[in-house]
């Protein structure tokens, strides 16, 4: 097994809160893991720190064992030493967001062809080809030619799926990528997201899609008040859960 | 009643004033635009030590009339005497460079407002979305932010344009043969005010006009992410493009 991501307890605050509290998460390759938790758990903070969108107070982060050098900043919290290491650890861990931020002043295929051109260096022909492929694969690849304002939100998450897979990451991170969607649209995201964890990726998917927690993921991890209360198989920690406060959270969530 | 056939007689005399009119907008449009730029980026940076000068530098120049800044300019400078002995006097001491300096400090500082507004209007998750991919900061800022907020800045810029197609009139007052300069020689030539400046209104509407329809062919140019969805995808491009 090789090892994907490393995230080390994770410290975080926002004034005097204390949101995260020292937190760990190690994903092998292949693995899919659920971050699970209701809200104000701090599980989209945690994932927000994983490629220091948020800076985090305490912890260490490394992608394929190289971990990235971080410092003390003046307000306490760590970012990165050097820029240039942080963008090339950025382009490892690629982000789908909850509310799609698609660039909407782009088309569809310039919305998948940007970053790999202007971060990884592709020529155009390339990363077109690129586009075509995860593009087709997501199945919007007929909306190439459309601006995001223009698409159901379904299909912009897909294509912010595309464009995240265009960068070919080591690892996927997925920020409630169906909570923005309307029901009726949520399943064709997931679909996607299964396939791809069908062929291998690795994901890390914060969610409240039971279903694909259990189906899915390999693990889950439950976070409340800033820690992992419980952790483990799906199947296991779902269906018998431990703490108490896993049972009242499964039970406000499974109808 | 009236005698347009003078004003009709001194068309060529027109032509050429409304040509001075464009140049006069032109010059100070595009020297406007190239210090707007930097200003407005300045201007929308969360860092107060480059915000809080442009924000001087606009609030002077948008709280003070035109006429009063290039009264100063051109007037005003040539009081002392270290100007007026210095290198730039050749400079200072010619209308046309007076006129195109205080235009384009005056477009420029309203120009980087609106450019500033724009950036800071950029939806926060597309920025993120661009960090999170690797971008450098110079990148979010050349390829995501900046395409984005001159796309939304352009109705406002078109306001900004036609006040200043019309806030070149006041270069008439220091000797230049503008169209408005044209209209006062003819009055004086003629004692006929109404149509001498009557021509030169119908001048200036066709301009704006003309100005109002670049600007919509150029918003349905580059707004059109932000309109209703194309009734026919094709219009938008399915055809398929060279390189794929």
């Amino acid at each position: 097994m090789t090892e994907k991501l490393r995230v080390e307890n994770i410290v975080k605050r926002f004034g005097q809160n204390e949101v995260l509290k020292g937190v760990s998460l190690t994903a092998q390759a292949g693995d899919v893991i659920s971050i699970i938790g209701s809200s104000g758990s701090g599980k989209s903070t945690w994932l927000r720190c994983m490629n220091l969108l948020e800076q985090p107070h305490e912890g260490s982060i490394a992608v394929n064992g190289l971990p990235l050098p971080l410092r003390r900043d003046r307000d306490g919290t760590l970012v990165a030493v050097n820029a240039r290491a942080l963008e090339q650890f950025r382009s490892r861990l690629a982000m789908v967001f909850q509310h799609f931020n698609l660039w909407s002043h782009m088309t569809v295929m310039q919305n998948v062809i940007e970053a790999p051109i202007q971060v990884l260096g592709l020529t155009r022909a390339e990363a077109m080809a690129r586009a075509e492929s995860y593009l087709q694969r997501v199945g919007v690849w007929h909306r190439k030619d459309f601006f995001p304002a223009h698409l159901s939100g379904g299909e912009q998450q897909r294509v912010a799926i595309a464009r995240a897979l265009a960068m070919e990451p080591d690892v996927m991170l997925f920020d409630e990528p169906t909570s923005a969607l309307d029901p009726e649209l949520v399943g064709e995201v997931l679909r996607v997201m299964r396939g791809l964890a069908d062929e291998g990726r690795t994901m890390v998917v914060v969610t409240h899609e039971m279903g694909f927690a259990r189906e899915v993921s390999n693990r889950v991890i439950f976070l409340h008040q800033g820690r992992i209360e419980e952790e483990g198989d799906p199947r296991v920690v779902l269906s018998t859960p431990r703490s108490e406060r896993l049972k009242q959270f499964l039970s406000g969530n499974l109808k | 009643m009236f005698n347009f056939e003078i004003v009709i007689d001194s068309l060529p005399e027109l032509a050429q004033a409304g040509w001075v009119t464009l140049q006069l907008l032109g010059v100070s449009l595009l020297a406007g635009l190239v210090v707007a730029l930097p200003l407005g980026i300045a201007r929308a940076s969360d860092r107060r030590w480059l915000a809080w000068p442009v924000w001087c530098f606009t609030y002077v120049m948008r709280g003070t009339p035109m006429l009063v800044q290039l009264f100063l300019i051109y007037y005003g400078l040539a009081q002392f005497e270290f100007v007026r002995e210095s290198m730039l006097w050749p400079w200072f001491s010619s209308a046309w460079f007076c006129a195109l300096l205080a235009f384009t400090l005056n477009t420029g500082a309203y120009t980087a407002e609106i450019i500033a507004g724009a950036i800071r209007a950029t939806p926060a998750g597309e920025v993120e979305a661009a960090r999170s991919l690797g971008m450098s900061a110079w990148r979010v800022m050349s390829r995501i932010v900046l395409p984005s907020a001159m796309r939304r800045a352009l109705p406002a810029y078109s306001n900004e344009v036609i006040m200043m197609l019309h806030g070149t009139s006041l270069a008439s007052t220091v000797t230049i043969v503008d169209l408005t300069g044209a209209a006062r020689e003819l009055n004086a030539r003629t004692y006929l005010p109404f149509e001498s400046f009557l021509a030169v209104a119908l001048i200036y509407l066709v301009l704006t006009f003309a100005l109002v329809g670049l600007f919509r062919l150029a918003e349905r140019r580059w707004l059109r992410h932000l309109g209703p969805r194309q009734t026919q995808p094709a219009a938008v491009g399915l055809a398929p493009s060279g390189a794929t």
